[in-house]
């Protein structure tokens, strides 16, 4: 029986907009509006959603880098949610985070070796010769040749530093790695090795991955299970053949459709969504897709759906499915 | 099979560009051809000088520090590096259009849209003021965007990068160009907003008949847009064929080692590792002898290292630049 590493339940994340005089908070932008999600221990979930849909808000708030508005977050069945940043610290070891931009998330002016040993002088780990032992391994595990850890950031390729990151985001050891966009910034063929890369590790260290994404290509490779999200909601949510084969939410279906393929000889039948996402500030009334979606009815305006699960771990949220 | 009459003809184009550090040979012996109204995506990863060939054709490239050495770009019969920048400026946005990236830093942020897109036709086209707001009304239309008199006097950061981009591809489009460049013109754009604006150059191609070449480093877009792809590498195209041709068999062991590894959407789940291509894009500085891939590629033989291999037509419109190239 799969273990549950974390879970999240209504989760929300809001961020004043400050205006008037007296700068207060006149409105919020509701990045992430409440969502239920969990992962088990050596598994990959995939977050998936366009721009603004909240993912990379989502990822961020279950590490509590960011506090949450509102839900609750368990970590290993222990509610994390109100603990104080010096109550996370030691957790921290355990849950580590990787950014998509390998050449902003790295201190120009640090070589390497460093970098990849911070995390180990941060915590306290192990006497300081063993630490550089530590980084030594690290780097032959991410394929990074040792001899170059005096050699600053800017002397290593896209997908060199991306290894770096995986190094420095592996050398505590953690036990859940949040993978925010980790190879869109890469060239086609070198994504591939970071994804290989990714996937070797996780098996061999028995990570678990929560991976942001917006390349559903790379998420259908990549994931257990995926759940797509929507203006700040999860909307769908299910074992990855189960998702890309018998997609439910209009929105996933509109999403998956609109993926292009590479093969000419493939001609899908192809959703276009009209219009585009609506603002985070003023997200619309009852089920936040009803504006853009093509079976919009009258109680979408009024209600918003609640999640019904249709089949084993297949999570859906919409009327379609209620009204019957 | 080709009795089209070819539009643009670019042959053995160099442009160089000299950098403190060194020459850099952004595009070293390119030739690519575009007949009239046909589709050809120039695929490639950075560096491969994919971007400075569009450039070149516009004749943008800055100088200094670029400079266009050598070759031949032959449009409607006369040869583009020949003509003077006064010439230039008037094929510029109407016979040849082109649309980027990131429609913001194209948009001038201090006027409206619909001023923009009316310069745009009172430059290359005789029409009074008047003519040119109505045209520029229709061509918002054209390019989908809801209540075009509204959006007409709408600043650019008023719209969403899709509108945005529509909004380009209407002032690219106003002067019924001959050829429309787009480089990388949806990779910004979310997959659902990428989808509207492909679906919207492939009905405006077919409406207005113009020419497209389409840049880009996602094969899955040229697959579903293109008739004739070219795939480049460090500088230099080593495959063009028909787009079937290219995904079906793929000669030249790069454009192979790229398509299978590209996770594929429409598979089920494997936990196979994905084939990827060893190594990495040499550096433009220290360009490897011989063929410029070999140093990747799992074929490479002593001749590879020693020469350069040419480009060879192998089968009727599949050309090829490989000493050993893949058996289909």
């Amino acid at each position: 029986m799969a273990t549950r590493l974390v879970e999240v339940q209504n989760l929300k994340k809001w961020f004043p907009v400050k205006g008037g005089v007296f700068s207060t908070t006149v409105a919020s932008v509701k990045a992430v509006d409440g969502i239920d999600f969990f992962i088990n221990q050596g598994e990959t979930l995939s977050l998936v959603g366009e721009s603004g849909s909240g993912k990379t808000t989502a990822g961020r708030t279950v590490l509590k880098l960011l506090q949450p508005t509102a839900g609750k977050i368990v970590y290993k069945g222990k509610d994390i949610t109100k603990l104080t940043p010096n109550q996370m610290r030691p957790l921290r070891r355990n849950m580590q985070i990787m950014f998509q931009d390998p050449y902003g998330s790295l201190n120009p002016r640090m070589p390497v070796g460093d970098i990849i040993q911070e995390p180990l002088d941060v915590h306290n780990v192990g006497l300081r010769r063993e630490r550089r032992k530590a980084v030594t391994a690290m780097m032959e595990t991410v394929g990074l040749r040792p001899e170059y850890e005096k050699r600053y950031p800017h002397e290593f390729s896209g997908g060199q530093r991306q290894r770096i990151g995986i190094a420095r985001a592996l050398i505590l050891n953690p036990e859940l790695l949040v993978l925010d966009e980790p190879i869109s910034a890469l060239d086609v063929s070198i994504q591939s090795q970071i994804i290989n890369l990714l996937q070797e590790l996780q098996q061999r260290l028995n990570l678990t991955y929560l991976f942001i994404a917006h390349d559903l290509a790379v998420v259908r490779h990549m994931s257990d299970r995926v759940a797509v999200m929507y203006l700040g909601k999860v909307v769908e949510t299910a074992e990855n053949d189960e998702l890309f084969d018998h997609p439910l939410h209009p929105y996933t279906q509109a999403l998956l459709s609109a993926v292009p393929v590479p093969d000419p000889e493939v001609k899908r039948e192809r959703i276009i969504l009209q219009g585009d996402v609506p603002s985070p500030v003023n997200p619309p009334s009852g089920c936040h897709f009803r504006t853009r979606c093509p079976y919009a009815m009258p109680v979408c305006k009024e209600q918003e759906p609640a999640a019904v699960e249709v089949s084993p771990g297949h999570t859906v949220s919409c009327h379609l499915l209620t009204k019957k | 099979m080709d009795n089209r009459e070819v539009l643009v003809d670019v042959k053995n184009l160099r442009t160089f560009f000299y950098t403190e550090d060194g020459v850099v040979p952004a595009v070293d012996g390119l030739d690519l051809t575009i007949h009239r109204g046909e589709i050809v995506g120039l695929v490639g990863e950075s560096g491969c000088g994919k971007s400075v060939t569009a450039l070149s054709i516009m004749r943008l490239i800055p100088n200094p520090p670029g400079k266009i050495i050598s070759g031949e770009i032959i449009f409607h019969g006369e040869n583009l590096l020949k003509k003077s920048e006064e010439e230039m400026r008037l094929i510029r946005g109407d016979k040849i259009s082109m649309i980027f990236q990131e429609p913001m830093t194209s948009l001038n942020p201090v006027f409206t849209v619909g001023d923009q897109i009316s310069e745009a036709i009172t430059l290359h086209q005789k029409t009074d003021e008047a003519e040119a707001r109505k045209r520029t009304v229709e061509m918002l239309h054209l390019v989908g965007i809801p209540e075009p008199e509204r959006r007409y006097r709408q600043y650019p950061h008023e719209l969403s990068g899709g509108m945005r981009q529509r909004v380009m591809i209407a002032m690219a489009l106003s002067s019924n160009p001959d050829l429309l460049i787009s480089d990388e013109a949806t990779t910004a754009l979310d997959v659902t907003i990428q989808a509207q604006i492909l679906d919207l150059m492939r009905g405006l191609q077919k409406k207005l008949g113009m020419a497209i070449l389409i840049i880009t480093h996602n094969l899955a877009v040229v697959a579903e847009m293109a008739e004739t792809i070219a795939i480049a590498y460090a500088g230099k195209i080593v495959e063009n064929a028909s787009a079937r041709e290219i995904f079906k068999s793929p000669r030249h062991p790069y454009t192979y080692g790229l398509l299978q590894s590209i996770p594929k959407f429409a598979e089920r789940r494997t936990n196979e590792p994905l084939p990827a291509i060893e190594g990495m894009v040499p550096s433009p500085y220290h360009m490897p002898n011989g063929c410029r891939f070999n140093p990747r590629c799992p074929f490479a033989t002593e001749k590879c290292r020693a020469e350069e291999p040419e480009l060879v037509e192998l089968t009727p419109g599949h050309l090829v630049r490989c000493f050993h190239p893949i058996e289909p």
